[in-house]
């Protein structure tokens, strides 16, 4: 196992690497001068050049990507054009906003998710199967955010139920985190009914309900366990849908959070911070997946040897 | 799914081609009797139909502004309502197909283009240029597909053609890994060694034999990448990366009836009604397809 993880880690290295050097050349990619942009069109030569010498833009480019790595592994992202705060201290209270919502959605889309998926399975073609089926047809095909729009048009504005915006207690939770796990919720349903299912129909199921053992001590202990192995690879890239729903989400229900802060940014042309929050979001997207990989190898030990 | 499988010789080489007809014919069928596939098909077919016939259909102009009938609720002068600037919903909901429709196909066809001869160069070569490829791959895989997109306007410039390539990126390597995957199932079949017994040139072998061969899981991709790319095309539009105001794209016109939800419904509820069901339409297709060619992964 250690082994095994070591290589994962070590894996890690070149994705990040690359991560690393695509989110540095995404200033470098825009068409003309990226200090005049970020300035804005009213600005006067010299604010341009002074956010040229503070973006590091007159040194040559292998120079700029020397200072950028050197201050990345320092855990420096820069600093914010417009406030002059430092990247890390901007973005750091955003994230933890951010991981609630989104771990709060996971929770809710596993726990619901599962549990219909399994439900499904179980009574495969009956009316229940198809009505879940259906559900999760749509949820897969409704836009988060318009779903945010239609709930607060009924559970805020109508009923006054739920506050329609900003972050606050429990009752704050609600429509944001059912309007974000929506989609992971029905990819999750879909995959442990589809999972279990060819689980079901393996022969050592059927053995085991040869021998007689009655079928919920069969889903529970012989056919779940394997069903689940894929479903967890499932929740692990969901993490990447739930990172680019939370932007929406929280455009929507005016959530401090990560993604509208990306969206205000990227609207300032506020580089550094685009730059920091899209690193910060690829890293933690990578971290979990290889948590999850590495779960994996303890759920499952064949993995570890292949 | 039935492989064509020819011995080593010329003539069975030459049936190949007969037998690919039957392969398709086959699944065609099955798609078609397929009724939630059906269903999607005539959905995406009229929608775009209204798309392309909006002029004709659409009641109003749908920039034309009246401040002094903005805000109505549905009547019979206006089927969906009028917005903040008086302009007719309906007119608006049938011309925004016209934008993110085309957007949405545009950033698939970029993704296919790229996706499909990179996946078949990496699988069939191996060795140092697949490794390559499969790095970048996981690289591009490391990011949220939306703030992956958001990151290319953001540096890009925010215009059609710029959303198009954006969605296009997060996409690639999804068909990139399928291909391969393609690709290393087949290579080392009967059929194509037997391509190659004969002297036939890597280029015929990988777009004769190959690439035919594994169609249909691209096709499917393809399909379900339709409908996750017209949500993110409104999505960009809704956060004002995508089309900008005063454009009728059915994510921009979400994003400008926000303001006004508390007084007019209809403004965020049928531009959104609209992408729901293209989005369902192309997954509907999408599952079918993927049950008419392959059996085991049936959906419902």
């Amino acid at each position: 196992m250690v082994a095994y993880t070591l290589r994962r880690i070590i894996m890690l290295v070149p994705i990040l690497f690359g991560v690393s050097v695509l989110v540095f050349m995404m200033l470098h990619l825009t068409p003309g001068d990226p200090a005049r942009l970020i300035a804005g069109p009213t600005a006067t030569p010299e604010q341009v050049d002074e956010i040229r010498t503070m973006l590091g833009l007159k040194e040559p480019l292998y120079e700029q990507y020397y200072h950028y790595m050197n201050r990345l592994v320092h855990g420096d992202l820069g600093q914010s054009v417009i406030t002059h705060d430092s990247v890390t201290s901007e973005l750091a209270p955003r994230f933890i906003a951010t991981a609630e919502l989104s771990g709060a959605a996971m929770v809710l889309a596993v726990i619901v998710g599962m549990t219909f998926g399994i439900i499904s399975a179980t009574r495969q073609y009956s009316i229940v199967d198809n009505v879940l089926s259906v559900l999760a047809l749509f949820g897969l095909s409704t836009p988060a955010y318009w779903l945010g729009l239609m709930l607060i048009l009924l559970f805020s504005l109508h009923f006054g139920w739920f506050p329609a915006a900003g972050r606050g207690g429990l009752s704050h939770f609600v429509l944001p985190t059912i309007t974000l796990s929506l989609f992971a919720m029905a990819t999750v349903a879909r995959m442990t009914r589809g999972s279990l299912l060819d689980v079901l129909n393996q022969d050592y199921v059927q053995a085991a309900r040869a021998k007689g053992l009655s079928e919920s001590f069969v889903l529970i202990r012989h056919a779940l366990k394997n069903a689940l192995i894929p479903v967890m690879t499932v929740v692990g890239l969901q993490v990447g849908q739930l990172l680019s729903g939370a932007v929406l989400t929280e455009t929507v229900f005016s959530w401090p959070g990560i993604g509208r802060f990306l969206v205000d940014s990227i609207e300032a042309r506020d580089f550094p911070i685009v730059q920091g929050g899209v690193l910060l979001t690829a890293v933690v997207f990578v971290v979990v997946n290889l948590i999850v990989d590495l779960l994996y190898g303890i759920v499952d030990p064949r993995i570890r040897y292949s | 799914m039935s492989e064509t499988r020819t011995g080593p010789s010329a003539t069975a080489l030459q049936a190949f081609g007969s037998g690919r007809m039957s392969r398709g014919r086959g699944p065609l069928k099955r798609v078609l009797r397929n009724r939630a596939a059906g269903v999607g098909a005539v959905i995406i077919l009229i929608i775009v139909l209204a798309a392309i016939l909006a002029p004709l259909i659409a009641p109003d102009n749908p920039y034309t502004q009246d401040l002094g009938a903005s805000l109505q609720g549905p009547s019979a002068s206006h089927l969906f309502g009028t917005d903040s600037l008086g302009r007719d919903v309906l007119s608006r909901v049938i011309y925004g197909g016209r934008i993110t429709i085309p957007v949405s196909m545009a950033a698939v066809i970029i993704a296919l283009l790229i996706g499909v001869p990179v996946g078949l160069a990496s699988g069939y070569r191996l060795g140092w240029t697949d490794s390559i490829i499969m790095r970048l791959t996981d690289i591009l895989l490391a990011f949220p597909s939306l703030l992956l997109a958001m990151a290319i306007m953001a540096s890009l410039g925010v215009h059609l053609w710029t959303i198009s390539v954006a969605i296009a990126v997060t996409s690639i390597p999804i068909y990139v890994r399928l291909v391969r995957g393609e690709v290393l199932r087949l290579r080392d079949r009967e059929f194509v060694e037997a391509a190659r017994c004969i002297g036939v040139d890597d280029r015929t072998i990988i777009f004769r034999h190959i690439l035919p061969n594994g169609l249909s899981p691209i096709i499917i991709q393809a399909s379900l990448n339709a409908a996750l790319a017209i949500l993110n095309v409104s999505a960009l539009s809704f956060i004002g990366l995508g089309a900008q105001p005063p454009s009728a794209e059915w994510g921009a016109m979400l994003a400008d009836g926000r303001s006004v939800m508390q007084v007019a419904w209809n403004v965020t509820t049928f531009p959104g009604i609209a992408i729901f069901l293209v989005v369902i339409a192309f997954n509907l297709v999408g599952d079918g397809l993927r049950d008419a060619y392959d059996p085991r992964s049936r959906s419902s």
